[in-house]
């Protein structure tokens, strides 16, 4: 009890002091408390396409300090020692499966703007370290990382996997790598280590909400893990689980025109078949939270209902222990309403089950990014092709911008492509509404790291700036299609390799969200991250490039044909060298006539042997000489094999 | 024949973008494709080196030349017609070149043959103008069109191997050695062909061996060579004519090549300067060639045959495949000392068919330079069949081919 009233006297010094000295006592004086902080947040939020969004976020804190080989009692050590050991300063790894609808479940608010993932597994990582040593430790992350969550991260050791982007994904990031395995696989086994970080595991808390069948039944599931690491506030560790889910409806009353477009109502339990009995006895806070989009609660605020969680178009199972409203700066329009259940005041016996039930059918879509981006392959056969990327400005444009009518965008473009899909970057071609414009009307910056083979892949940066009454905007690139050796192709070459998606940031948007009461929030790590200002950004497709596969059936076919083809020219060529042709032609001339062709003499052989007669005395007495010959030739090769085997064998 | 040739090429370079030849793997190698060189030029514009990346492996020289007209304009012209007229120019040249060296070729025989009093072999086998026949067979060959419309470097590899040559036949070291030098620069490959311009620079050109006259005495006895008598029995007395090997030539030759190559590395250094210099360049052109790095197709015996050998082969194999050009070098040499000339063929021949990344530009080359030996071909029988292996071997070039046309065309 005695110990916040210290730290509040200390804290009163500091500002009087108003000193840089004393900072060092503070962060001395915090961490000898070692106060190791954990919690855990739920929030819900149905989405316009009657699908639910859950998002779980689990926070670990640990305080500085020095020593490295020191226990900790909630935080997880393998995360700690992996920090420690790679010098990591911020570094996020994700998982995931299925792609984020950005037309549909937006793009621009916090939530999907720092949850909506690219699919497979994507890693970036900056470290503290120069520039020489960073790849070296690269290398051993992603194998530790790999060991971590049973997963393939380690595939991005290899060189070819990884890029270094310099402003492409965020301003000045020189010491940041990326790597993407858009084909990796998320399951239960990549699910269960990220579990065993969380001090309840899945046994207590929100955690135990975690049902396999159900949240792996969902449209999409991305499962993160993000680190910041500085000197003066520890580790924060947030681990963080999106799943976007279909309630299942419940015909119990007849579904008549009306009810079909109501939302189906929903509740905790019947997305998750599990109820929330009680909080990690180790949390610090757990609280589920209900969002309702900032569109949606216009539309309720239209229909005259308030804030209450019981009204005319909606109702909430349980009675919110707190109403948070979004502070909207833009002309006094309506912010979004989060509902707080905290967790705390459930037990064993009394479940908390969170659930809305919808009265009126509500349209409403949410806020989505300024320009909505998608990449596609053109061109056909397996030698070449062409990458374009496409930009189409949304409703949401005007919502951003003040004047839209003279105004510039600017907008990032980050992409890697691997080695074998050879970009001609000369190529980049641009086409506004349509029409092709020049390059340097539109890229304002642009850095080309291109792919070498075997060794790097490929990876452009580029800004371009446009103005805003487009109607869209394309940029189309060239490659050609590598070939690839008959060990490098993946288990199932015929489907085709993956290009990871590419990613499109907007440096003039920002995502954030600001709530009435402060004080209260900085309870919540979940709420405190949506005050963050995030520049926006978007994940295209992933593309499917198939390649030329050879035959892997016949790798010897190959070798003996090509060898045959080469003896066939050295074999021929060293025959026209070596015979004299006039000569032998002389030759045969001065000998007996009939003996001219070779087929002439294999007919008279099997007519009746005629002309061996005239011939019996003379190979009799010459053949001696060829025997001999023969003889030493056998014998000769015979010590020279028995040499050489001696020779090897003594070694 | 010639200027309709060039008019049907440029008849051809308005249907260039339907044909779509310079993407085609049979046309443009990954050494000679005209598009990587506009990446290399666009890297090198953009403040990079153009060998950052795979993409460009030519020579740094030939950026400053060709990269220019590489740009994409966005009205007007299409961008390809300078490149490709260019080309056409380069063919004319070459033509020109072969028309030449076959004229001297023609001229020396005649003049050996008439010192040696045997122009009326001459007269009786009635000779065809070879320089014309070779010139216009190069300029009307299909492979050289195709090279020449599709956008591909080779015409000036073509260019330079035939300017060697012919700097060789007509007695000027400096010529034939830039020539030499450039071509070795650019393709790495005739630099086999050191040994054919010495002995051309040397002995001169192609003359009859020697070692005819001994085979034409001893044939006096046989009843064959009716029509010649009168001939031999005049030959007779002459003896068998000496021709001397002169230094001078070939020393001078080497001297020249040693200045020429130093110049291109002292332009090449000053054009990579900034970037990773010379040690760069060497390893991306010629060691891109020795490598075979490259697995795509091409007519070639290489590439699917490195796409599929077991990777601890490698080394072993690449050593053999290169070993086989310069294994048939000294021999080739012993046969064929009084024809460097037809040497100098054989070598692009078996150049053009083992090289690691053909194209139908170096077949052209060779079946172009075919015309010249029409005369002699249809006597000499070791020149015979020598080239009959040779045309063996070039059929051979096609089962690559429909190979790759397999693997490309068969989608699964």
């Amino acid at each position: 009890m005695a110990r916040p009233y210290d730290r509040s006297l200390l804290l009163i010094l500091v500002l009087l002091l108003c000193c840089d000295g004393v900072r060092p006592i503070l962060g001395a004086g915090g961490g000898g408390g070692g106060e190791e902080e954990f919690t855990e947040e739920l929030l819900l939020k149905p989405l316009p396409d009657k699908k639910v969004l859950a998002h779980f976020h689990f926070q670990s804190t640990v305080p500085p300090s020095d020593s490295i080989g020191r226990h900790h009692h909630l935080f997880p050590k393998a995360i700690a020692q992996l920090v420690k050991k790679f010098h990591i300063r911020e570094l996020e790894l994700s998982f995931t499966q299925g792609r984020w609808n950005y037309e549909s479940w937006g793009g621009s608010d916090p939530m999907s703007n720092i949850n909506a993932k690219a699919p497979g597994v994507e890693l970036w990582t900056v470290f503290d370290l120069p520039p020489n040593d960073i790849d070296e430790n690269w290398k051993g992350l992603t194998h530790a990382l790999s060991g971590i969550f049973c997963s393939s991260v380690n595939f991005l050791e290899s060189s070819t996997a990884y890029s270094a982007p310099h402003w492409g994904l965020r301003v000045n990031s020189s010491s940041m790598r990326y790597g993407a395995l858009p084909r990796e696989a998320v399951c239960t086994e990549n699910l269960t280590p990220w579990l065993k970080l969380l001090p309840c595991r899945d046994k207590a808390g929100l955690a135990s909400l975690l049902d396999r069948p159900s949240i792996y039944r969902g449209y999409y599931h991305s499962q993160r893990l993000q680190l910041f690491s500085t000197g003066p506030t520890g580790i924060i560790l947030d681990q963080t689980l999106t799943v976007v889910l279909q309630p299942s409806v419940q015909m119990d009353n007849i579904p008549n025109s009306y009810d079909r477009f109501l939302q189906p109502n929903w509740s905790i339990m019947s997305m998750f078949k599990k109820k929330v009995t009680g909080q990690c006895v180790l949390a610090k806070a757990s609280t589920i939270f209900i969002e309702l989009e900032n569109s949606l609660a216009a539309e309720i605020e239209k229909l005259g209902c308030g804030e209450s969680w019981k009204n005319p178009a909606f109702e909430l199972s349980v009675k919110p222990d707190r109403v948070i409203r979004e502070l909207n700066s833009v002309e006094g329009k309506s912010g979004s309403t989060l509902y707080e259940f905290k967790v705390v005041q459930y037990d064993k016996y009394e479940h908390l089950d969170v659930g809305i039930k919808w009265k009126l059918p509500l349209v409403w879509s949410c806020p989505q990014v300024p320009f909505l981006a998608s990449r596609f392959l053109m061109g056909s056969g397996n030698e070449r092709g062409s990458i374009a990327i496409s930009l189409r400005p949304t409703q949401s444009l005007e919502w951003f911008l003040s004047d839209p009518q003279r105004c510039t965008v600017r907008a990032v473009v980050f992409q890697v492509v691997p080695w074998y899909v050879k970009v001609y970057y000369h190529t980049l071609q641009i086409f506004i509404d349509g029409k092709p414009m020049p390059v340097t009307d539109v890229v304002e910056k642009i850095r080309v790291s291109p792919s070498e083979d075997k060794v790097s892949p490929g990876s452009l940066e580029m800004m371009l700036r446009f103005s805003c009454v487009m109607s869209s905007a394309a940029l189309t690139m060239d490659f050609d299609k590598g070939f690839l050796h008959i060990d490098e192709y993946p288990p199932d070459a015929n489907q085709g390799f993956d290009i990871p998606s590419a990613v499109i940031s907007f440096p003039d948007f920002y995502s954030s969200r600001s709530y009435l009461e402060d004080n209260s929030l900085e309870q919540s790590p979940l709420l405190l991250k949506r005050q963050k200002k995030t520049v926006l950004q978007s994940y295209t497709e992933v593309l499917l490039v198939p390649l030329t596969t050879p035959d892997f059936s016949m790798p010897y076919n190959v070798i003996t044909f090509t060898c045959t083809v080469l003896a066939l020219y050295f074999g021929s060529l060293l025959n026209a060298l070596r015979r004299r042709i006039g000569e032998e032609e002389r030759l045969l001339k001065s000998k007996d006539p009939k003996l001219v062709g070779l087929i002439p003499r294999i007919l008279s052989k099997l007519k009746g042997r005629t002309p061996e007669s005239c011939q019996s005395a003379s190979p009799s007495s010459a053949s001696s000489k060829p025997a001999s010959k023969w003889l030493f030739k056998v014998v000769f090769v015979a010590v020279v094999a028995v040499l050489w085997h001696f020779y090897f064998n003594t070694d | 024949m010639a200027v309709g040739s060039l008019i049907f090429r440029l008849i051809l370079i308005g249907f260039s973008d339907d044909l779509n030849l310079g993407s085609r793997p049979e046309v443009a190698t990954p050494v000679t494709s005209l598009r990587r060189l506009a990446e290399g030029y666009w890297l090198r514009n953009s403040s990079m080196s153009p060998y950052s990346g795979s993409m460009y492996h030519g020579s740094p020289l030939l950026l400053h030349v060709l990269g220019p007209l590489t740009i994409k304009r966005v009205e007007g012209l299409p961008s390809h017609l300078f490149c490709s007229s260019i080309f056409i120019i380069i063919d004319f040249i070459t033509a020109m070149l072969i028309r030449a060296t076959g004229q001297k070729l023609m001229s020396t025989n005649h003049q050996s043959l008439q010192r040696l009093n045997l122009s009326c072999v001459q007269e009786t086998m009635g000779c065809t103008n070879v320089g014309d026949l070779a010139s216009l067979i190069f300029l009307w060959n299909p492979f050289t069109l195709v090279t020449c419309v599709g956008s591909s470097t080779s015409p000036i590899d073509n260019l330079m191997v035939v300017l060697a040559i012919f700097g060789a036949c007509s007695g000027l070291p400096s010529l034939a050695a830039f020539g030499w030098v450039i071509a070795t620069h650019l393709s790495l490959y005739p630099a086999i062909l050191i040994i054919p311009v010495i002995l051309l620079l040397g002995y001169g050109p192609d003359v009859p061996p020697s070692k005819l006259f001994l085979l034409e005495k001893s044939g006096e006895s046989g009843s064959d060579y009716s029509s010649d008598k009168t001939c031999s029995k005049q030959r007779s007395k002459e003896g068998s004519p000496i021709h001397l090997f002169s230094w001078r030539p070939a020393l001078c030759f080497i001297l020249w090549s040693l200045i020429w190559s130093s110049y291109i590395f002292f332009l090449s250094f000053i054009s990579l300067k900034e970037f990773g210099g010379l040690s760069e360049m060497m390893k991306k052109s010629h060691g891109f060639i020795l490598n075979v790095e490259d697995l795509s197709p091409n007519i070639g015996v290489f590439w699917y045959f490195f796409a599929e050998v077991f990777e601890f082969f490698r080394s072993f194999f690449l050593i053999v495949f290169h070993i086989n050009i310069l294994f048939m070098l000294f021999p080739l040499v012993i046969r064929l000392r009084h024809r460097p000339c037809f040497l100098a063929f054989v070598y692009i021949a078996i150049m053009s068919m083992l090289k690691s990344y053909p194209s139908v530009g170096d077949s052209a080359l060779y079946l172009g330079l075919l015309g010249l030996f029409a005369n002699e071909l249809a006597g000499d029988t070791s020149a015979n069949r020598i080239l009959s292996i040779v045309s063996i071997l070039g059929s051979n070039e096609v089962p690559p081919g429909t190979n790759m046309n397999m693997a490309i065309n068969v989608k699964p």
